[in-house]
Formats: structure tokens, sequence, C-alpha cells
């Protein structure tokens, strides 16, 4: 480059587009070398965990529906799952099979969103849905028919797809009969075509080179890809440390977060290190339990075989973000056969649901939102009443693996001579969407300008 | 791209999408209209809509959905431009339309509140309260619901290519539910619900489902809530109860309802 690069640069991206919620991005480069990469999320405070209080053990599904309308299903799930536990009942059988349908029914359209109409433009050069409706109409149409028939799952079983109404503690409000959920299965049958499809189509995509340095964290359950429940367990970076699991009710002693004044945000660590939830780190923990055609499609698209057990074994994790996209293909897939596995064997409960009294006590939940772990905590008094809530979501998890993702990104493009602020834009909005962030589940992160603190 | 320009088509009316404080359901709503969603696109530009384009042209627009209640000191500002740059501002859903869930700090201690959520409370800026947009300036149209129902927003948008009013009814949830052919909750088995002073839009989508309403389209046009409140005492709640029933997804707005006896917040005639 003919331009001299100036000893000190500073670069805002006032606002990122394609992702939930609102974030900016500051860089901070001296000398060419990048010394800060910060997401700025300036999603304003939003008070649920204290809204909660007082509020009745029924309360938290609906309203921490509330936090976020991309996945509202996860945190009705992980809600429910923690009161439960506080409460002593074991939700199982049928209603816990309906529980992974509407799970899977959030999956299929949350994933087939990001891919479609966020990530998938990146690839091809594209602003949004809408030019890639003109340059790829026939896979853009594809991608709505998956995504409806997500919507559809969602809609017959929770009422409709953006804060269920169905859903209670203990189960639902109503079951379906067996008539209801057969009207789905023509459509599942037709959406595991599109997304054998998607995955071909993303499969041929570009690939940048990167891999992201962070711990991968997510649920584990025995026998079967964990979506609505299992034991949080973790693939060190280091592949000198062993994988390991922990209880439940040890998360926060774990996932410690952290508000510095350095930091625009709550920061998350995992014993003291970086660590990332979400689709890789899903792939990494359980893909060897994924079906043998989701397999057979990872395959073909070109992620290998899983660890056999994390880490363990032969078996390849996937650590490249741009790759997520291939994960989150894969998983759709295997979405829409769970979901048309759950419909062949269901049998409609006696009841919609267990009863679920109320007790003093803490409960403990998680699930794989399809961004990453989503943990709630409640405490409740004798009469049921929240004493306590918390609520960790995947993207404060994510966020420092996400800057530090940024900071080697700029970093190398830097060196490859990429300086421009377009450039540098380009390469940073495409680094933050590879991790699909909900910035609007960050019930708590705040904002705050590091300029203030000269 | 390298081909020829082609000759200009008439200019399309120009869409913008805002974001203040929300889940972002209703903007996702949207882009929920798969069916409709491509054909919105080639009756409008979508000159700004973040959630689902890099492309962010400045105003003025034509059209802006607003979604998210007004709850930090710059979106005071904020809302104020995106009016200043608007023809036809259309607010969408309980936040931008009553402060919705956020709202319940309006009733409490922000300072309390900040202490619970964050270990140093004063990096935070916030304000005490989540208002609603027309608290700030004039707003054309309100659709309610949290989320809204799509084929009510797909009806605004065509009602603003028409120019005319939407037609969106001021009943109550009952009058869906009865069409619906849903045994009533309350009659049968003695669940409470809100419908009967709720807002239609959802088709009475939680009696159906055989639970009752919880009133997340807030108040409708007109209603008694004093004779429901004796209903509900009768089907076991206690006054602390109804109160927090009231109280979550419209607070101010059946607030609002219990002083005045009027919904806080009125559909206003837009310009067409
Ligand atoms: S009104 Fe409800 S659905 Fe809409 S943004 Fe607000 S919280 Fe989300
Ligand atoms: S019945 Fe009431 S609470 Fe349920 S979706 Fe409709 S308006 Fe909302």
């Amino acid at each position: 480059m003919s331009d001299p690069t100036p000893r000190y640069q500073e670069l805002r991206i006032p606002s990122l587009a394609r992702v939930e919620g609102e974030t900016a991005l500051h860089l901070r480069i001296h000398d060419g070398t990048v010394t800060e990469a910060r997401l700025e999320i300036y999603e304003p405070p939003r008070f649920f965990e204290a809204f909660l209080r007082g509020r009745a053990h029924t309360e938290p599904p609906d309203l921490t529906s509330r936090i976020c309308g991309i996945c509202p299903v996860a945190y009705q799930m992980s809600a429910c799952r923690a009161i439960e536990d506080a409460c002593g009942v074991v939700v199982d059988g049928q209603l816990a099979a309906l529980r992974r349908l509407l799970y899977c029914g959030e999956w299929i359209e949350s994933q087939t969103l990001h891919i479609h109409m966020l990530h998938a433009p990146d690839f091809l050069g594209e602003d949004d849905v809408i030019g890639l409706s003109r340059s790829h109409p026939e896979h853009v149409r594809r991608g709505l028919r998956l995504k409806q028939t997500g919507n559809a799952v969602v809609e017959l079983l929770g009422g409709r797809a953006i804060h269920p109404v169905n859903v209670r503690i203990g189960g639902f409000h109503r079951a379906p009969t067996r008539a209801e959920l057969r009207h789905l299965e023509e459509r599942l049958r037709t959406a595991l075509d599109d997304a054998w499809d998607t995955v071909r189509w993303v499969a041929g995509f570009e690939f940048p080179d990167a891999a992201c340095e962070a711990d991968l964290l997510a649920l584990a359950e025995t026998g079967t890809y964990a979506i609505e429940s299992g034991i949080p367990t973790v693939l060190p970076c280091d592949a000198t440390l062993p994988p390991y699991s922990f209880p439940l009710r040890d998360f926060t002693e774990h996932v410690a977060e952290e508000q510095v004044s350095h930091s625009t945000a709550l920061h998350s660590r995992l014993d003291s290190r970086r660590h990332l939830t979400g689709s890789l780190a899903r792939w990494a923990v359980s893909g060897h339990l994924l079906s043998p055609l989701a397999l057979q499609a990872a395959r073909e698209a070109g992620l290998g075989d899983p660890p056999s057990r994390a880490g363990a074994g032969r078996g390849e994790v996937c650590r490249n973000p741009y790759r997520s996209i291939l994960v989150r293909a894969v998983e759709v897939l295997y979405a829409v056969e769970e979901a048309l596995r759950i419909i062949a064997e269901y049998e409609r409960p006696a009841r919609p649901c267990v009863e679920v009294p109320a007790r003093a006590g803490t409960g403990h939940g998680a699930t794989e939102a399809p961004r990453g772990l989503l943990y709630h905590r409640y405490a409740f008094d004798d009469g049921g009443r929240v004493t306590d809530a918390r609520i960790v979501p995947p993207t404060a998890q994510n966020q420092g693996a996400i800057e530090e993702d940024l900071r080697r990104l700029v970093q190398a493009g830097l060196d490859r001579g990429e300086g421009s602020e377009a450039e540098l834009t380009r390469l940073c909005e495409r680094a933050v969407r590879n991790h699909d962030p909900c910035i609007s589940c960050s019930a708590h992160f705040l904002e705050l300008d590091i300029e203030r603190t000269h | 791209m390298s081909t020829p320009t082609p000759p200009q088509p008439p200019a399309r009316p120009r869409l913008g999408v805002f974001k203040f404080a929300s889940c972002d359901g209703c903007q996702l709503t949207l882009l929920d209209c798969e069916d409709e969603l491509l054909g919105i696109a080639a009756e409008l530009e979508i000159a700004h809509f973040l959630e689902a384009s890099s492309e962010a042209a400045p105003g003025p627009y034509d059209l802006v959905l607003v979604e998210g209640s007004v709850s930090t000191p710059e979106h005071v500002e904020r809302i104020r431009r995106i009016r200043a740059d608007a023809r036809h501002l259309v607010t969408i859903g309980a936040c931008a339309t009553a402060g919705g869930v956020q709202a319940l700090r309006n009733y409490a201690d922000v300072e309390g509140y900040l202490a619970t959520v964050y270990a140093r409370p004063d990096y935070i800026e916030t304000l005490a309260t989540s208002t609603p947009v027309s608290a700030h300036v004039p707003v054309d149209f309100e659709l309610r619901g949290c989320p809204i129902d799509r084929g009510q927003l797909v009806e605004v948008i065509t009602a603003f290519l028409a120019g005319r009013k939407p037609a969106i009814p001021n009943h109550s949830v009952c009058f869906a539910c009865k069409r619906r052919g849903n045994v009533c909750v309350t009659v049968a088995h003695g669940t409470p619900c809100l419908g009967p002073v709720t807002h239609a839009g959802c088709g009475a989508l939680c009696p159906t489902y055989g639970r009752g309403c919880y009133g997340c389209f807030g108040p409708a046009g007109t209603t008694n809530l004093p004779a429901l409140v004796p209903l509900m005492q009768r089907d076991g709640m206690s006054e602390e109860d109804i109160g927090r029933f009231l109280h979550t997804f419209n607070v101010t707005a059946f607030t609002a309802v219990e002083e005045q006896g009027q919904p806080g917040v009125t559909d206003v005639e837009g310009p067409g």
C-alpha cells in the first residue's frame, strides 16, 4: 500500500447490521497492532432479573420469553426447568417429547433465519436477503419455506411463533392430538429435503481460514444430542487438558460474570478462561450423538467426523467460526428428523401438564438455545414468590471469545494490507455475524464509552 | 454489477424500521411474513432495517415502523430525529405503544433495580421510566400486541400503500373467542381471563389453548375493567394477584384504564 498507515488508529462501527439487537464495535490500532477490539452493546439496560422478584413461580416462563423475540422458546424452556428443579418435579414421557418437539421448531426457524437472512449474504456479497432473493431466488425461497415449517411447529404447539402462549411449568396448557401433529408431517418431509439442500448449498461457500481460541461449552445428554436438557461439559482449548463436566447447580461458580470498568459489558469467564457456546461447541461436545443422516450430511459438508466423546478419541473439532454455518445447517437437518421421529412416536398424554406445587428453594435450568447455552436460576420463598433470579444468556458468555476473534481477524487483515475503514468494517461485521450473537438476550449488558475513563 | 441500468421504475415509498428498548420480536414479525415478504419488498424500498440489512440509508422515509420503548436519554433525542424524518410513523408492539414489559420499572425504584442487576450501577445510563413513543412525538397509528400479529402488520402496510386507515378492530378478545367457537374458560372452568378487557388481534389464542388471556394486546377500546374484578376474585385471585395480572406486558395502559376508565393508548387516525 502506498499510503502510510497512521501510527495510531481508532475505528468505530456505529451499528452492526443483521444481528439481533443493537451493538457497536470499537477497535484500537497502534502501530499496525490491534490493541483492543470491543463490542459495545448499547442495548439499553433491561431489568428482567429485578422484574421477576415478587412474581409467582408460574410467571417466569411468560415473562422471560420477552427477553428475546428470536428465541422465546429457549427462555421458556430454561425457566420451566429451573422452576421445576426448585419444586422437585420432573417432566418426562410424552410431555418431555413435546417440549423437545417445540424446541426443534425453534431451532429450525431460528437457525434457518440466521443461515439465509443474516449469514449467507456475507458469503455471496449481498447486503441482505432481498439482494439475495434477486441473485439466488431458489435458495431464498427454500429458506423461507424451511423457516415457515419451523414456525408451523412452534405455532401448533405454542399458539404463535413469537412468545408462544401454550407453555407452562409442568408442561403445556393443552396437548395436541395425534391428528393435529400428523398435519405437520408432510411439511416436515419436504423440510428434510430442503434441509439437505441447504447443507449442500452452504458447503459450497468459500471459508476464510480462522480459528477461535476458546474453550467450548455445551450441554451433554446421555444417548442424545442435547437440546432441552443436559450437563454442562467443557472441551478446553488447550489440547493437553481433558474434557470435563460439572453439575448445573455449580454453573455460576464456573461461569462467572464480572462487570469491569474498562469494558463495556458483563464479561463471563469459564474457570478463568475465554469460552464459546453455540453450534461449534455443541458439535464438539455431542456431535457423535447426531443421527446417521445428519452425520452423513456433516461429512459431505466437509466437517468430517465429530470427536467420538468430547475431545477424546479421533474426530474433528471445528474451530473456524465462518464454518459455523455448516454446523447450523446440519443441526437444522437433525431438528427436522427429530421432529418427525417425535411425531411418529406421539401418544397424547392423559393430562397436558403435571402439577408443580410451589415450595421454598432454589432451582437451576439450562437448555441449548440456537445460539448457545442459556442458564436460569430462581430462588423462591415459602409462598412460591421469586426472591432472586439469575439469567446467563449465550451472548454474554460468547462476548470475550468474539472480541478475541475480532482482534485476531483484524490483525490478520492488517498484515495482509487491508487497512481501509471499509475493508475492516466488512471484516468485523462478518466476524461478529459468524457467531449469531443475540444482543437482545443481553438482559443486562451495559453501555460504557471508554473515552470517559480517560 | 455490470449490467446496463434499466429504465428507472417509479420511486417506491421508502420504509424505515427502528428499534428502541425491546426484544426484537415485533421486527421479527416482519421477517416472519414469509409469504408476503418479497411482495412487500417489491412495493416498498427497504431503506433502513438493521435487523435485516446492512444497507442503512438516511431519511426521509415515507413509512417508519418503531419497535421498543423510550428508556434512555439518547432514545428521547433519537425518536425526535426519526419523527422529523418520517412522513408516517407507526408504532409496533406493546413496548412502543404502551412502554411494554419494561414499564414495570415505572412503578419501582430504578436505583434499586440497577443495584440488583449490576455490581456497579454508576456505569449505567438509563431513564427511570420506559415510555411509549407517543409520550414523546406524534404517532400516526399504534399497532398493539406483544408481539404484534402478522396479519395485522400486513394490513397496516397495505393500508399505508393504499392511503387508507388500517382496518384494525377495536373490540375485545371475547369477540374473536366467540367467533372461533371456543368454550369460555371463565364460564366453563373458572379460569381467570382478561379477554373481556383486552384488545383483539391475536385471534383469541390463549382461550383456544385452554388458558386465560393475560392481556398481551393491552386494553380494548371500550372496557369495563371494574366489572371484571369481582369475577377474577370469584375465581380465587387475591387483589395482589389481580394487580400482577394486569401489570405485566401493558402495565401503563391497564393502569390508565384503572385510573381513568380509558386505555392509555388510542388509535390516531393517520393522514392516509
Ligand atoms: S412488544 Fe413484546 S414482542 Fe414486541 S418488542 Fe416489545 S417485548 Fe418484544
Ligand atoms: S388471548 Fe390475550 S394474552 Fe393470549 S395472545 Fe391473545 S391478547 Fe395475548
